[in-house]
């Protein structure tokens, strides 16, 4: 135990923390609609986020940036941002829509039992995983440095970059604008009232598959949106990062309440948090003991998450 | 647990590969016996180790190294004097047991190259030492392994009880740090090099870490923050070499300006390609092991010409085991047993070294090297030959 470690790196584990926290929270989303929806735990979302990495880098490269290229200005930045955003985000997209038509479409068709799901979720998972990985050679690819991460201001005993700010500030706009979404438009209340109840959504005339469409493309843009946040932070990007950044994305949606939207985001950062503060406490090997533990001790007493509610739960 | 899942399922397919192309050679070579043209032929020696998987780079190193070995073999001695038969163990201390079985299967396999990484050799050489296999590993330094009482088992380099204060004196003689910061993967060959780093480097190391091996952690914001705050101006890191990038990367981005220090695992230019070329300069890699560009004879250029890259890190290790199995095979002694008893007493001068084994199977205390490496402009280079411990 370092308890001098942890009072002495508070403040910079926790600005670490929250920003990884942001990243987890957005890749949460698309597990948390699809099964607010679905009742699906749609495991394949995992290489939704990693594909959407990878081209970004690969668009990237394209206009002959690679990881040794200097960091560009704030003009290219922006540029450059978009870019990388549109492409990873319409890559996330279309795979998670690629993956819903082929993998789950006709299961559902036919009526299959839901350990019929889980298996294809898996088998999706791995056959997606494992062909980036062919194709990469399995290696890491680096990531161009678009922004040069310099102190904005300190907080108690550590900095606060430009980075972190931005990751935190995209992530809570892009939560707000999917939440405004859900709960404020035409095809927001299509999502809730087939999440309520599929079979008297469909009577009441909504379209179940397309509203099935929407979600896993709604997933696949957050997810795209994370790839971007991730391969800033991080730098590197390897075939198999999506599987184990899955599974803590996962968990932070049944830590928030699994198909509750502002439960993810809350999920994303209090895992995001505690396994830094674990890291700081002990060594970085126990953040997930950590990180696991608080997951089961908590559901012992809020088997529902923390904020507990679905996805269809009517407005007040 | 996806991955534990993912492996098996590979691991599975794996072995049932190699099963059915065991099966294949048997139908052929059987049947025909005409391999066996010139003197002592018609036997295989085997590569045990990783092709594909996290670290793949070290692994096809080493094969290369030893498939040149016996390719110029059956250049003097007829075509397919001696095979040289490959498994992949991707590295995994989960696959390569079930390619030992494999392996031992195979009755004309007389000596295994191999295992190159720790982990798996824990795993698989007791497979090899039952089946009474010869095998020489060219880069396996986690000092356990000699004392398992394995009879089978040589190593063609020093252990890490060599490498590791090696690294620690270079850090403490000649980066002059007087804090050290120490961080290890948790494989048995990372965290054991850590060890004997922390033993050299004493009162000298402030602070350590343990981090997620290969894939299994790619933030590593928080022992970043341990390294900036405890003020240490150099960090030794056991482990391998993309995740020794991914995280030198997150130093620098961090403004850490401190030297990365780091062993054998790390050698290798994948490091430099996860680390991106700033990052990475300036970073010290040490090996139990002379720079294969400074290999005797002509092995440098007749692997440039047969693979079209440089020798790599234990590439010209690897080429002097493999000849050394085939120099024993060349006086007669073709099965395992005699093979094992030739090691024993076998004074090999090769490309890299002079190699004589202990009773333990280890390389003679005489002519242990330990060099440092640089990386500088995106190249590692050869920097000074570490001081012996």
């Amino acid at each position: 135990m370092h308890f001098s470690n942890l009072f002495h790196q508070f403040g910079e584990l926790t600005v670490t923390g929250l920003a990884q926290g942001a990243i987890i929270a957005l890749f949460a989303l698309g597990y948390t609609l699809v099964y607010g929806v679905l009742r699906l735990i749609n495991f394949a979302h995992s290489e939704v986020f990693t594909v959407g990495a990878f081209t970004a880098v690969i668009v990237w490269g394209g206009f002959g940036l690679n990881q040794d290229s200097p960091t560009p200005g704030l003009g290219g930045f922006v540029g450059y941002l978009l870019i990388g955003l549109v492409a990873a985000m319409a890559a996330s997209a279309v795979t998670a829509l690629v993956i819903e038509l082929v993998a789950y479409r006709p299961l559902r068709r036919r009526n299959a039992p839901p350990l019929a799901f889980l298996i294809t979720a898996i088998g999706a998972s791995i056959a997606i995983s494992e062909f980036v990985g062919v194709l990469t050679h399995r290696n890491n690819k680096g990531v161009p440095r678009l922004i040069k991460q310099e102190e904005v201001f300190p907080f108690l005993d550590g900095k606060v970059t430009d980075l972190q700010i931005f990751i935190v500030v995209v992530a809570l706009v892009m939560m707000v604008g999917l939440d405004l979404f859900i709960n404020r438009t035409r095809l927001g209340r299509g999502i809730r009232a087939v999440s309520q109840n599929p079979d008297s959504a469909a009577l009441m005339g909504v379209n179940k598959n397309r509203v099935i469409s929407l979600v896993f493309l709604l997933g696949g843009l957050m997810a795209g949106v994370a790839a971007i946040m991730y391969l800033l932070k991080i730098g590197n990007v390897r075939y198999d990062n999506g599987l184990y950044l899955g599974v803590e994305a996962f968990a932070a949606a049944v830590l928030g309440g699994i198909g509750n939207l502002r439960g993810a985001l809350l999920g994303g950062i209090v895992l995001g948090l505690f396994e830094n503060y674990v890291a700081g406490l002990f060594a970085t090997n126990w953040h997930s003991v950590g990180a696991f533990v608080l997951l089961v001790a908590l559901l012992m007493f809020r088997p529902t998450g923390l904020l507990g509610e679905s996805l269809g739960r009517a407005r007040a | 647990m996806r991955q534990g899942l993912t492996r098996a399922l590979g691991g599975v397919a794996i072995v049932a590969l190699a099963a059915g192309l065991a099966a294949c050679n048997k139908s052929s070579s059987g049947g025909s016996g005409n391999a066996a043209e010139g003197k002592n032929c018609g036997y295989e020696i085997a590569y045990l180790g990783a092709l594909t998987g996290p670290s793949a780079n070290l692994g096809v190193n080493i094969e290369q190294g030893a498939e040149l070995a016996v390719e110029q073999y059956n250049k003097k001695n007829g075509a397919n004097c001696i095979v040289i038969k490959k498994f992949d163990s991707q590295g995994s201390a989960d696959v390569a047991p079930g390619l030992a079985r494999q392996l031992v299967a195979d009755k004309k396999i007389l000596g295994v190259v191999g295992l190159p990484f720790s982990g798996e050799s824990q795993a698989a050489n007791p497979i090899l030492n039952d089946a009474q296999i010869p095998n020489i590993t060219p880069s396996a330094t986690n000092p356990v392994l000699s004392t398992k009482g394995w009879k089978y088992f040589h190593r063609a380099v020093a252990n890490d009880s060599a490498q590791g204060p090696a690294a620690g004196a270079y850090i403490k003689n000649v980066l002059k740090a007087e804090k050290a910061f120490v961080v290890d993967d948790q494989s048995a060959y990372g965290a054991g090099l850590a060890d004997q780093v922390k033993a050299t480097l004493g009162s000298a190391v402030v602070d350590s870490d343990k981090v997620g091996g290969e894939g299994k952690q790619t933030d590593f914001s928080a022992t970043v923050t341990k390294v900036v705050a405890s003020g240490a101006t150099a960090l030794f890191y056991g482990g391998y070499y993309q995740n020794a990038g991914v995280f030198r990367k997150q130093l620098t981005a961090a403004g850490w300006k401190g030297v990365l220090v780091a062993g054998d695992g790390v050698n290798d230019k994948g490091y430099i390609e996860a680390a991106g070329k700033d990052a990475a300069e300036g970073t010290i890699l040490t090996c139990p092991c002379a720079p294969a560009s400074k290999a005797k004879g002509s092995f440098v250029t007749d692997y440039k010409t047969r693979w079209k890259v440089d020798a790599g890190t234990y590439s010209d290790v690897a080429y002097d085991a493999a000849n050394i199995f085939l120099e024993g095979i060349s006086k007669g002694n073709t099965t395992p047993e005699k093979l094992n008893d030739y090691l024993k007493s076998v004074n090999y001068t090769g490309v890299a070294n002079t190699y004589k084994f202990t009773d333990t199977g280890e390389l003679d205390p005489t002519q242990i090297v330990v060099w440092a490496f640089k990386v500088n402009n995106g190249e590692v280079v050869p920097d000074q030959a570490a001081p012996k411990a």
